[in-house]
């Protein structure tokens, strides 16, 4: 082996991806957050449709989302690897629990990534595999004859099961970034007494946030479209 | 001096190849004696009925040795912060209380028998680079090597490391992280051992991984449970010297 991936495959390389990997998409949930809430814009979906549209058009941004796919299968995959030779790692469980000083959050952050998992499958199986396939309607802005993701999202946002599991899937995103957000800068090798307070209070901070910013989609479209 | 009747539930295990299980012996201590002594009141009722003593492993009794592994209520050394078990005294119990005993559990420690698991794992961690290749002979002068304040400071700190294991036995995922940075930590921040801090740093790791630990998910339960309080910040300093030492040193030939 190379020292290359010798170095990726350690223990601390294979952190290392995790952590950079988390990051990337911790970067790219707030631009699809300040994306989305143009979906709250009463203006019959145009500003939503037009963005949408920018977004599955322009080159960059269609390499960059395809290196988000990416991201996400490999922190996935790297998280579940991890988390089953973790648990081999610790052989037996102790007959008496006892947790002290330590968050439920870090404790679980593979249980919260199958249900993030999930809710990924659920969202991109509604919008974004139903987009592609063709399944959604068109509208005409001028000229241009774009895909009416607007209506297609207001009708899901009226299904009450599909409300429910989008909150449960946010609800998961933010317990898995209270401690993934602080976590990934400690992996980095980032900690001291002088900074690391302050990259746990934007952890928190974004952790509340975020998920707390699309949630309100959903509810905003339940109850009030 | 007040006497106090436990409920002790101890892990009996004959050898590594027997599956072990709980035994449960009632036992009478009183609030003076360290958790190690009431151990060996146990041990003493044992031998008098003519049935085996638990095995555990003890040498200091004064917590500097980090033989005394046992998880105690499924914490390691105790309900104690910043003990070992010799350190914990059956004051911190009540009378009547029923008291679970386990070894430290982690696939890199083998139960050898009873509560004594074998910890050369983390002994192999240090031969593979936890040393400076300096002549020794005479103490050097007190000054004649300048040292930071902070950083002699700081590795005092994490030289404070007893190696006792704790760490590993409180972490869900079994990880030696908080053992290696220490001594990583402990040797890299001081003049005499800067010189082979990158190589150090790669071969302690890498013989970590061998060992089978598992991966640190920077949940803290080692450092909590260390009883020199040893702090994740050592954790930090090893992945920002491995990540560093991986992409700068020379090619392995
Ligand atoms: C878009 C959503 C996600 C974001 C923003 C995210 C972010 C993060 C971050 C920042 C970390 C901390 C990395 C570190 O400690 O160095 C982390 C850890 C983790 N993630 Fe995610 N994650 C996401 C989705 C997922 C999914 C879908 C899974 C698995 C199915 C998953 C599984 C894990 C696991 C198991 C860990 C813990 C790794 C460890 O510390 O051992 N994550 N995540
Ligand atoms: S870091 Fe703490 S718990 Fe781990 S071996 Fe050293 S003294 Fe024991
Ligand atoms: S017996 Fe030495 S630390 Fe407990």
């Amino acid at each position: 082996m190379s020292w290359f991936t010798n170095f990726l495959t350690s223990s601390i390389g294979k952190k290392l991806l995790m952590s950079l990997t988390g990051l990337f998409l911790i970067l790219f949930l707030k631009i699809h957050l300040l994306g989305n809430l143009q979906l709250l814009k009463d203006d019959g979906g145009e500003a939503f449709n037009t963005y949408a549209y920018f977004m599955t058009h322009n080159p960059l941004i269609m390499v960059i989302s395809y290196g988000n796919y990416f991201f996400i299968l490999l922190h996935m995959l790297l998280g579940l690897t991890l988390w089953s030779k973790n648990r081999a790692a610790k052989g037996q469980a102790y007959a008496v629990g006892n947790h002290r000083d330590t968050t439920w959050a870090s404790r679980n952050m593979a249980l919260l990534g199958i249900l993030i998992l999930a809710f990924i499958f659920l969202h991109m199986g509604d919008f974004w595999w139903k987009m592609k396939t063709g399944q959604t309607a068109v509208v005409m802005y001028g000229e241009t004859e774009v895909k009416d993701l607007y209506t297609k999202v207001a009708e899901s946002f009226k299904v009450l099961w599909i409300v429910v599991a989008y909150l449960i899937g946010l609800l998961a995103l933010a317990i898995h970034l209270y401690h993934g957000f602080a976590s990934a800068f400690q992996t980095l090798g980032l900690n001291h007494s002088k900074y690391t307070p302050v990259i746990r209070f934007i952890g928190t901070a974004y952790s509340i946030l975020v998920p707390l910013g699309y949630a309100i989609m959903p509810i905003v479209f339940y109850f009030f479209r | 001096m007040s006497d106090m009747k436990l409920t002790v539930k101890v892990w009996r295990q004959k050898n590594n190849a027997t599956p072990g299980k709980f035994e449960t012996y009632q036992v009478m201590a009183n609030e003076h004696m360290s958790f190690l002594e009431m151990m060996d009141v146990l041990n003493e009722q044992l031998v008098h009925e003519k049935h085996q003593p638990v095995a555990f492993e003890h040498d200091c009794r004064e917590g500097i040795c980090g033989a005394c592994s046992m998880v105690i209520n499924g914490q390691a050394h105790g309900p104690l912060q910043a003990t070992t078990t010799c350190q914990l005294h059956m004051r911190h119990f009540k009378d009547g209380d029923t008291i679970t005993v386990e070894p430290f559990r982690a696939k890199a420690f083998p139960v050898i028998k009873d509560l004594v698991v074998d910890r050369s794992a983390l002994d192999r961690v240090i031969q593979s680079g936890g040393f400076i290749s300096v002549n020794t002979g005479q103490a050097v002068d007190g000054n004649s090597i300048p040292i930071e304040k902070d950083a002699a400071v700081k590795a005092f700190d994490a030289a404070t490391c007893i190696g006792c294991g704790a760490c590993v036995a409180a972490c869900p995922n079994g990880s030696a992280m908080l053992f290696t940075s220490a001594k990583i930590s402990h040797l890299g921040l001081l003049p005499q051992g800067k010189i082979e801090h990158k190589n150090r740093t790669l071969k302690m790791v890498a013989q970590m991984d061998k060992e089978g630990f598992g991966f640190c998910s920077n949940i803290g339960a080692c450092s909590a449970e260390c009883p020199k309080e040893i702090s994740l910040e050592n954790i930090a300093r090893m992945n920002r010297s491995f990540i560093g030492a991986s992409l700068t040193t020379g090619k392995p030939e």
